[in-house]
């Protein structure tokens, strides 16, 4: 299980809505109790594709965000990004690009009116969805 | 020599490389890493020539992107 407060999520959406129809992105972080994850903290970060279709983290934002977590205690949980016209679930090259296995992807729809965040889990191509709790 | 590897002090032999030290880290899918020295991202063709000194920071910063 995930767990991301709901003014995290809050956070996410407001981000993704302002950059659509461009993708958004950041970091998850946090910590693991036994099987679960909770999420202390998002990081908006840029991204530097600016692309409808493709997104990649900010180097730079991503060295300044492993800083913050390394300094807060937390643990590097995952990343998120935004789907601004397709479903909540891993495209083929979200797959291709998601190498390590332990981190969450989360996916947040924006093609419906009510917004869909999903949480992933991919190994080997292959990915199955994470149950995520806000609250 | 000692530097600081993802925030943890580890000892090295002097002289080793940044390519030396992500194959002694055992760095996982190393074409998809970004190494940065004191804050300085060194780029992956410099990786074999660049020397790691004596109390240098280092990251490993793991690609991540996608699609839609």
């Amino acid at each position: 299980m995930i767990k991301l407060k709901k003014s995290d999520y809050e956070t996410i959406l407001a981000h993704a809505k302002k950059e659509a129809p461009v993708e958004a992105c950041g970091l998850i972080a946090g910590r693991i109790e036994g099987d679960d994850k909770i999420i202390e903290k998002v990081y908006i970060l840029t991204n530097v594709d600016h692309a409808e279709e493709h997104f990649t983290l900010d180097p730079r934002e991503q060295l300044a965000a492993v800083k913050d977590m390394r300094a807060n205690g937390y643990e590097q949980l995952g990343n998120w990004h935004s789907h601004p016209v397709s479903p909540s679930r891993p495209s083929d090259e979200d797959k291709r690009l998601a190498y390590d296995s332990t981190a969450s992807y989360m996916i947040l729809s924006l093609m419906d009116d009510e917004p869909v965040l999903n949480s992933f889990h991919v190994e080997n191509n292959v990915s199955s969805k994470e149950e995520l709790v806000i609250e | 020599m000692k530097i600081t590897v993802a925030g943890k002090i580890k000892e090295y032999d002097d002289g080793i490389t940044v390519a030396k030290l992500v194959e002694l880290e055992n760095v996982e899918t190393p074409e998809y890493v970004t190494v940065t020295v004191n804050d300085e991202f060194v780029e992956s063709h410099d990786f074999a020539n660049t020397t790691i000194k004596d109390g240098d920071t280092v990251e490993f910063l793991y690609f991540m992107g996608g699609g839609c």
